[in-house]
């Protein structure tokens, strides 16, 4: 019998390579590679256009020298509260407004979840220009509509003020994104069933307490993705700061993140030269640091979030 | 060779590089720019005046982006693809391509005899041994005002910081106009405008500059923190919400009569002149007492430059040598107002605000931006660290003292004067 098996080798399953193939040679030449030679390069220096091998000497100047540190961490705070402006602000929303879309009884919720949608899929450059032009002190429709109802005093130039600035641009972002929380929301509350609805109605569970005892459990592994894609998205981010603040991030590298940090020092600004070597330095911390925030949330919670198979 | 075929081959050399000599019978050069704006005035001024003159040299202009043109212009050099003529940034940007071997030394060309040292400071070795680019224009920085506002308001020209800030007071009392027509949000207006536009008065010009390379004056010295403090005292007269105002938004502030003074940079001419309905002056950054010396930063801003690898050298060569003459310049010139030649011979020009702001060279001394050479090589970046500082203290967020300490931390962290 035993014989019998081993001469029944199972036939080499060409097709999944063949239909991997594509996906995986693409990914490993545009994501893959580059993702080495970046982390290979950023332990490298170059004088007089010879390369050559430092080890950690990029790292080291970025944390140990008190300019480079100072400004690796400026950009990291600020990141991080670029990050908690989301999660605080945009995923609630988000999940609010897939509430609210999700009940039967709202009309022209399809007008609703379009027009919610729309920022997304608009260009970021796009996105800066119009709120730097909504925000404009000289121009801009903010400064009137705060008239009209009487708040002119709590106007600012937000977008110019070291204090608000980075605020600002957060909810732009918020704005900007709200609707891509509101969709994944909106799905895993449509894919809940009937009968567990129903059943809760049975048993008296209505209206907010069913939302927050029957609903929000079941799109909690929902809740779990968003809060992963925001973060990466946020510690990705650079296009919005770039095309409101410029490369520069005023004012006083106020709104400054690690994506505009990474930028300016890898491709340079004005007069500065850039400088690969410690620009890939930083985008290395960058990976790094995404990739335990991630590990983080996989290991620690979506393995404890419980699943409902129905 | 007509006008669509120009186009043509404009776009072919932008593909194929010199390729495009090895069917014209004529030498074909091309010149690389970021200067696309001037696209017309090269092809309908500037080329054929020269094409008249050298017949057999046919001149492409095949300008890129002026964001892009760095990058690019890299990339075409390293590949061996760029153009005969390579229009040079000032400073570092040029020199580097220069120690690459990618721009020619140009120190026996005929005509650089035109140019002072000062002239071609921006585009030589930093010992001012070798040149490498034919220096084209510079820009000078200034105030241009509102001549109506002013007239209107009895305000006579203030040459004195007292009679500056007094004219601000009057306008501000008044109340019509924005006394100042200056942002922070760009960074940049505030120290090349600001900083760099008032600062020669009080470091004396190149005296000033020259001793902060060698290490003799540091940034903390009063007369580098003078002009902090000055812009300091701007604030008041700015317009309302000016953190988030930027450069374009001053620009149209002042072009629509809304803002009495602008400081400025001469290219404003060319842009102003069409937009604004009134009558506009000029006047150079006022001087501390009466009867000081001026000082005036008039900055390299255009050079030009030979490919080393170029296959019509001695065609690029004539070309060059055209550009260092006063035929050119005042081609230039004129096309473009608030663009000065640097050629020692005085050029005529029709445009009245160009001709005062140029007049002050006569009375003036010149000098070019204070963070160019040399100063900006290192990390920190001493011009953009200027543009954050500079802000700062306009935005009243930092004391002048505390933005120059920190300039001068930032600078010795990698500049080491040579003694």
């Amino acid at each position: 019998m035993a014989g019998e098996f081993a001469q029944q080798k199972k036939p080499i399953r060409w097709h999944i390579a063949v239909f991997l193939a594509p996906a995986v040679l693409v990914y490993t030449a545009v994501m893959i590679i580059p993702l080495f030679g970046t982390l290979q390069l950023s332990l490298f220096n170059a004088e007089n256009q010879q390369r050559f091998f430092v080890g950690l000497d990029n790292f080291r100047k970025l944390f140990g020298d008190p300019r480079w540190s100072a400004s690796f961490w400026n950009a990291l705070w600020n990141n991080t509260w670029f990050f908690i402006i989301h999660m605080l602000v945009q995923n609630p929303i988000g999940i609010g407004l897939a509430a609210l879309l999700s009940s039967p009884k709202l009309r022209f919720s399809a007008f609703y979840r379009t027009a919610i949608f729309i920022p997304t899929i608009l260009s970021f450059v796009i996105v800066g220009f119009a709120w730097k032009l909504i925000l404009s002190p000289l121009w801009g429709v903010a400064p009137n509509l705060l008239d009209l109802v009487g708040l002119k005093s709590l106007f600012t130039p937000w977008l110019g003020k070291e204090e608000y600035a980075l605020t600002t641009l957060g909810l732009i972002s918020v704005w900007q994104f709200v609707g891509i929380p509101m969709m994944l929301i909106y799905a895993a509350l449509l894919s809940i069933p009937d009968e567990v609805i129903e059943a809760a109605e049975m048993d008296g569970i209505t209206g907010m307490a069913q939302f927050w005892k029957i609903k929000l459990p079941l799109i909690l592994p929902s809740i779990g993705i968003i809060s992963i894609l925001t973060f990466v998205g946020n510690f990705n981010a650079f296009d919005l700061i770039y095309s409101a603040q410029g490369a520069l991030a005023g004012p006083n590298y106020s709104t400054d993140i690690l994506g505009t940090f990474l930028y300016r020092t890898f491709f340079g600004f004005q007069l500065q030269t850039g400088d690969p070597y410690m620009g890939s330095a930083i985008a290395s911390m960058m990976f790094l640091i995404i990739l335990t925030g991630v590990c983080i949330y996989l290991f620690t919670i979506q393995t404890r979030l419980r699943r409902y198979q129905f | 060779m007509t006008r669509t075929t120009l186009t043509a081959l404009l776009l072919g050399t932008s593909i194929l590089g010199t390729a495009g000599s090895a069917f014209a019978q004529d030498k074909t050069i091309t010149i690389e720019s970021w200067r696309n704006d001037d696209l017309p005035i090269w092809q309908e001024k500037l080329i054929p005046a020269f094409e008249a003159k050298n017949p057999g040299i046919k001149v492409v202009f095949a300008p890129s982006a002026p964001t892009e043109y760095n990058a690019a212009l890299n990339a075409k050099l390293d590949a061996g693809s760029a153009g005969d003529l390579i229009t040079c940034r000032p400073f570092d940007a040029s020199l580097e391509l220069f120690n690459k071997g990618q721009l020619a030394s140009l120190n026996d060309l005929p005509g650089m005899e035109n140019f002072s040292d000062v002239a071609k400071s921006a585009w030589q070795t930093d010992d001012g041994a070798t040149t490498f680019c034919v220096p084209m224009a510079s820009v000078i920085h200034g105030f241009i005002y509102n001549k109506d506002a002013f007239d209107q308001l009895g305000i006579a020209v203030p040459a004195t910081e007292a009679e500056f800030f007094a004219a601000l007071d009057k306008i501000k009392e008044d109340g019509t106009y924005i006394p100042m027509a200056m942002g922070t949000k760009d960074l940049w207006e505030a120290a090349t405008m600001g900083y760099q536009n008032i600062g020669p008065n009080y470091w004396k010009g190149e005296e000033g500059r020259l001793a902060l390379l060698k290490g003799e004056q540091k940034l903390t010295d009063p007369q580098w923190v003078e002009p902090f403090a000055a812009l300091a005292k701007w604030k008041p007269y700015l317009g309302d919400g000016f953190e988030a105002q930027s450069y374009p938004d001053s620009q149209n502030l002042f072009t629509l009569g809304r803002a009495a003074i602008f400081p400025a940079g001469s290219w404003e001419i060319s842009v102003f002149n069409p937009q604004a309905q009134f009558k506009m002056g000029a006047f150079p950054p006022p001087v501390k007492n009466a009867g000081d010396t001026c000082y005036i930063s008039d900055h390299n801003d255009i050079g030009i430059g030979l490919n080393a690898k170029s296959a019509n050298a001695d065609a690029a060569k004539t070309f060059l040598t055209w550009v260092a003459s006063p035929e050119f310049a005042t081609i230039y010139a004129n096309a473009l107002p608030g663009f000065f030649s640097l050629s020692n011979t005085p050029v005529q020009m029709e445009d009245p605000l160009a001709q005062e702001f140029v007049s002050w060279r006569e009375k003036c001394k010149s000098t070019i931006r204070s963070t160019y050479q040399i100063l900006s090589r290192g990390t920190p970046n001493l011009e953009n660290e200027t543009w954050v500082k500079s802000a700062n203290v306009i935005n009243g967020t930092e004391t002048p003292e505390a933005a120059a300490a920190e300039l001068q931390k930032g600078l010795d962290s990698w500049f080491k004067p040579a003694k």
